[in-house]
């Protein structure tokens, strides 16, 4: 094999924190040529990110030091090329893109000024600039081009603005291009189109592609080579096939073992009675229909997920049935009672009934509450358990059926870890034994190893205390699996919903269908047979 | 952005409009004028005639609706103490604080963002602990106090400055001095903050992975997002240099509108009180517009 | 494989009072700041006590007596005022007034104003609007205007002085107050809360107030020197406090007729208001770091090395 075009050897770079210092990559060697898509997979906090800030230069040093290491470039090592040789080469031979395009676009400058920049930054005149930004702006699949120039980022959605800082990326035709997370924050079916995209283009082009990602099924959609980081080391390195069907390194097996979707699609109890029913609920706000009459029926016992992209009003859903917003019309029946005309009184008795686990722990656990105040705190609205030495002892367990230690009880909130602070969550909900637990997108903000093991926690809870779930989620592959009914929500309407088994086997609805497609598998295999089935499909 | 300022206009008026009932009828609550502008042996039948004079005998409400009815003609009013237009005396002494409020203001901002920047990026630098020095003082020292001082020291003792007074540039240099350390103090801390975070911004990121030169990055893609916070405390310290500087134009024995205002608070000049309220209340006004236009011009996000 | 539950969370910290003290004694800026506070407080509570009397008593001899003499007795260490009474021992007494106006006035505004913002925070828009309405005429009153209108009623007097100057800094506690309400009633924590069934009176106080509180202290400690400030002022232009009763601000008002003659009858006075509000500041600043969780990693110690 010939030299990369790039290549980052045994790279090592430290952070100084006030807490100490950080190892944040270790000896991490990898190399990418053109035409060929190498993928960085971790974790948060694996460092993953770090070694391609190195490459640009974008590391702030302090608290940043390369403590070791080379990063050649056509056999120039970047580490020790002079500031301006390095801005030179940034953005016209290398070229990068982020995870959020709102925050990475300056707002207060027009996207036509930030990308002719790209090219006047490197000297080229600005007429010639902006003939190419147009005819890039055009080519990524922008609305009416000339118009969009002169508008400002916030004018634009989240798919669109990824598409013009990818525009701005190709506006020198890069030898490489870095992609940061570039699809973490799009929904699915804007994530495969972005995807689609960047391989397009990198066809077009043939440049290199280095993308940043913490997800399996984006490694597996459009990359060659991967590199899985954690903390800080490369542990496994290899084609995405290989890698995939037999990792080596015991992370990479944990990390594929955790990806969701790949279990046994569960049966819903069929002679159950009815829990929850809710009849031709709306809500708008304004002119916009938040949601528009939904209806559906959760047996007790049952896992109903609802499933959708943001703005597919399945969180409206669940806070119209919690009385966190008011329904304009419509009926939720708890046990037969309406829970949206339900005076206070009768109210108050079924919050223990029901309880609700929110998307982020970090916020949804007040800082300044101990994990005992935490869980105990329904208990003090409830005039529950009066004894001191019950509520230690039952804190204690609920503690302990989590997966957390009874001492864990007097910290607070920011002593623990994400996954950590979901159990607390958890545990809070516990407390009240409820008959139905609302988890709204529970796991998203988790990381796939610790998500899966929240789902096997709350799965857990329903075989043993016979609780229901409504599981609000965008992540299909974390539906298929713990879910044994699913609505698919589109624009504030429920457009089809059934048992599991049937929605993701045999979809009715075409958005459903589309949705399923673009759900990408973490399986390599998977999502070339199904791109070759896409191509050969009539459209 | 008409809209804006229709909306503004309306909500200033009707502040105002509070704000003049209330001191109409709170200032007829402080006492008697008669008694305070007649020589001490002057008769009862002398301080009749002169209530009468001035209308000061009717019922409070009616001097009140005679009052807006003048207003509403532009007419202030005579000043009880100068016997001349309410509204003269007060546009002359605003004639005296506009250009001290305006050569306060201009110097403060050029010297809070230059500094502002520098001590920004020397984050932990010489320049940058001496600017947090001067602003913490400058926060915690009297006007009065540091107006005195300057007096002993300038004046009395070294002799370079005059005491107070108008008339020659040097009168300025005091007053000027003493009114730019509070403003500058708190505005040097906003642009150094607002600076700081600017420059850590991902858009600062992109555009340096774009190999886009320091240069630009700075002056163009950081310093006008960091300028945004920076107007709104411009705008309230520029409002309160337009109030007038009671303080500092009472110890250098500067004629303007705050000196005025006191005087004629203390001396129940009620005409004029109400008078500088008006016209220091429009000069706001006008401010404010120019602060929202120049946020206006540097966020296209407010535009809409 | 190793649950992450079971890997140990940081050990636990040290909370409350000790873990603050020792934060404190880090930063040496906010320690000495604190220090000097206290011994003024102390002097505030104490001196008039013990040193009334020297304060008031006339000594012709020591008229305009100049400072760093110590002929005379300690008490003449600063110099004496045109009626030969001690600086220093007028300083001490002077403090109590001005410390009294100054924290009755904080503590009422943000008392007062905390309570509205917090009402007009969490209740609807109607309320909210009528609330911040009245903020605003506040806010657009002339201060000062303000002040000579209730002192003349009233007349001039600590208690008066007080209500004057905490009105006019209710306004800042209000906005203060609502703003982070609106802000925190829709953090995740509050509405798990509300799906729990709690009552508006325990989301107010045990989920909202102590979020926003140390926000409140921080704010109060710097008005704390500003509104010392706006007080010396007031006294200064002679409708403030007045005479026999002293505040460090009328001792200004009272040297300055003596500027030629004797500096150091306005300068003393006026280093002491500059040395509160500058220890007032550096503690602010230190307190809005210290007292958020987010930022508080910064100033703690190094020793537990990263995590």
């Amino acid at each position: 094999m010939t030299e990369a075009l790039l290549t980052v050897r045994n790279l090592s770079v430290d952070f100084h924190t006030a807490r100490g210092t950080v190892h944040a990559v270790r000896n991490a060697s990898w190399s990418v040529n053109r035409g060929e898509t190498l993928a960085i997979l971790g974790e948060s906090g694996s460092g993953k990110s770090v070694s391609a800030s190195a490459v640009m230069n974008l590391l702030d040093i302090p608290p940043a030091e390369v403590v070791s290491g080379e990063i050649l470039f056509e056999g120039k090592d970047l580490l020790k090329v002079s500031y301006e040789e390095h801005r030179a080469l940034n953005g016209k031979r290398i070229a990068m893109i982020f995870q959020d395009p709102l925050g990475h676009l300056n707002p207060v400058y027009t996207v036509g000024w930030q990308i002719v920049e790209m090219m006047t930054a490197h000297g080229r005149p600005a007429n010639k600039a902006r003939a190419r930004a147009l005819e890039l702006v055009t080519r990524v699949g922008i609305p009416d081009p000339e118009k969009a120039l002169k508008k400002y980022p916030h004018e634009f959605s989240g798919g669109q603005r990824q598409r013009l800082m990818i525009a701005m990326a190709l506006m020198l035709k890069p030898d490489i291009l870095i992609a940061d997370e570039p699809t973490t924050a799009l929904d699915v079916t804007i994530q495969a189109e972005v995807l689609a995209l960047l391989k397009e283009l990198q066809a077009e082009t043939g440049m290199g592609l280095v993308l940043i990602t913490h997800d399996l099924g984006v490694v597996a959609e459009i990359a060659d080579r991967v590199v899985v980081m954690s903390q800080g080391e490369i542990v496994e390195e290899g084609s995405v096939r290989e890698v995939y069907h037999h990792p080596r390194h015991p992370y990479t097996r944990k990390l594929i073992g955790a990806a969701p979707g790949k279990g046994e699609i569960k049966q819903p109890a069929t002679d159950a009675p009815a829990l929850l029913e809710v009849r031709e609920l709306a809500k708008s706000y304004g002119k916009f229909t938040a949601l528009k009459d939904a209806s559906f029926t959760l047996s007790r016992g049952q896992s109903l997920a609802v499933v959708g992209e943001s703005g597919s009003g399945k969180s409206t859903l669940a806070r119209t049935i919690l009385r966190l917003e008011k329904a304009d019309s419509g009926k939720a029946l708890w046990k037969g009672k309406d829970l949206i005309t339900m005076s206070p009184r009768e109210l108050l008795s079924v919050r223990r009934e029901i309880q609700m686990v929110f998307q982020d722990p970090t916020q949804s656990l007040n800082p300044r509450m101990s994990v005992y105040q935490l869980i105990s705190e329904g208990w003090d609205i409830h005039r529950l358990m009066p004894d001191r030495k019950a509520r230690r002892r039952r804190v204690d367990e609920l503690l302990e059926q989590v997966g957390l230690l009874p001492e864990h009880a007097e910290r607070y909130p920011h002593q623990f870890s994400g996954g950590q602070r979901q159990r607390i969550a958890i545990a809070r909900a516990l407390a009240l034994e409820p008959e139905l637990i609302i988890c709204d997108e529970a796991v998203s903000a988790l990381d796939v190893s610790v998500q899966a093991q929240v789902m096997a926690l709350l799965d857990g809870l329903r075989k043993k205390f016979g609780i229901s779930y409504l599981f609000i989620a965008h992540d299909l592959g974390v539906v298929r699996d713990f879910a044994d009914m699913v609505l698919v929500m589109k624009s504030g309407e429920i457009v089809e919903g059934g048992p599991t088994e049937k929605v993701f086997n045999a979809p009715e609805h075409p958005y459903t269908r589309r949705l399923l497609a673009a759900n990408l598998d973490p399986d390599p295999d998977v999502q070339a047979q199904r791109r070759q089935m896409a191509a050969t499909a009539p459209s | 952005m008409i809209g804006l300022i229709g909306q503004r206009a309306i909500a200033s008026l009707a502040s105002l409009v509070v704000l003049m009932v209330m001191v109409f009828f709170l200032s007829r609550l402080t006492g008697d004028p008669a008694a305070l502008f007649l020589p001490i042996d002057a008769t009862e039948e002398m301080k009749q005639q002169f209530r009468t004079l001035h209308g000061l005998d009717r019922p409070v409400l009616e001097q009140f609706v005679m009052y807006v009815w003048d207003v509403l003609r532009l007419d202030f009013g005579e000043s009880l103490r100068r016997a001349r237009p309410a509204i003269d005396v007060v546009l002359e002494a605003y004639a005296w604080t506009l250009p001290l409020a305006l050569i306060t203001m201009a110097l403060v901002v050029v010297a809070a963002i230059v500094l502002g920047a520098i001590a920004a990026f020397n984050v932990g630098g010489i320049i940058d602990r001496g600017i947090s020095v001067v602003s913490l003082i400058g926060a915690s020292a009297p006007d009065f106090w540091i107006a005195i001082v300057a007096i002993v020291l300038f004046a009395i003792n070294l002799g370079w400055l005059p005491t107070s007074g108008v008339g020659t540039p040097w009168h300025w240099i005091m007053p000027v001095a003493v009114l730019f350390i509070r403003p500058f103090g708190l505005i040097v801390q906003v642009v150094r903050g607002s600076m700081l975070s600017a420059l850590a911004a991902p858009y600062v990121k992109t555009a340096r992975a774009k190999g886009v030169k320091n240069r630009p990055i700075i002056f163009v893609h950081t310093l006008r997002n960091a300028m945004l916070p920076v107007i709104t405390v411009i705008g309230d310290q520029a409002a309160a240099l337009l109030n007038g500087a009671v303080i500092v134009e009472t110890i250098f024995g500067f004629p303007g509108i705050g000196k005025l205002m006191i005087d004629s608070i203390l001396q129940r000049d009620f005409n004029v009180v109400m008078a500088a309220i008006l016209v220091t209340a429009v000069a706001i006004f006008i401010m404010n517009i120019l602060i929202d236009i120049a946020y206006s011009i540097l966020d296209p996000r407010i535009r809409q | 494989m190793t649950d992450i539950s079971q890997t140990n969370a940081s050990p636990a910290e040290l909370r409350g009072a000790p873990a603050l003290l020792a934060m404190l004694w880090r930063d040496k800026f906010a320690f000495v700041s604190a220090v000097v506070l206290l011994i003024i407080i102390i002097c505030a509570l104490i001196g008039p006590v013990f040193l009334g009397d020297l304060a008031a008593s006339q000594n012709l001899r020591g008229r305009n007596s100049p400072p760093f003499d110590l002929s005379r007795g300690w008490a003449f260490v600063l110099g004496g005022d045109s009626l030969g009474r001690p600086v220093l021992a007028r300083l001490i007494v002077a403090a109590q007034s001005t410390m009294m106006v100054a924290a009755g006035a904080v503590f009422s505004a943000m008392t007062v104003g905390a309570l509205f913002g917090l009402v007009a925070g969490y209740m609807g828009k109607n309320v909210s609007q009528l609330v911040m309405r009245l903020a605003d005429v506040i806010m657009s009153f002339p201060s000062l205007l303000l002040a000579v209108v209730v002192l003349y009623l009233l007349g001039p007097s600590v208690p008066n002085m007080i209500l004057v100057l905490a009105i006019t800094r209710i306004p800042i506690y209000l906005r203060t107050t609502r703003a982070e309400v609106l802000e925190v009633r829709e953090r995740m924590f509050v509405q798990a809360a509300v799906v729990m069934g709690a009552s508006h009176w325990r989301i107010i106080f045990r989920h909202i107030l102590p979020i926003i509180a140390p926000t409140l202290v921080t704010i109060a400690t710097l008005d704390f020197a500003f509104v010392m400030l706006a007080e010396s002022s007031l006294s200064f232009l002679g409708i403030g406090i007045q005479p026999p009763n002293i505040t460090w601000g009328l001792m200004v008002s009272q040297g300055r007729p003596y500027l030629n003659t004797a500096w150091w009858l306005a300068f003393w006075p006026g280093l002491m208001i500059v040395i509160t509000a500058l220890s007032l500041n550096l503690l602010s600043n230190w307190m809005r770091v210290a007292l958020d969780p987010a930022q508080r990693w910064r100033l703690e110690s190094r020793k537990t090395g990263h995590d």
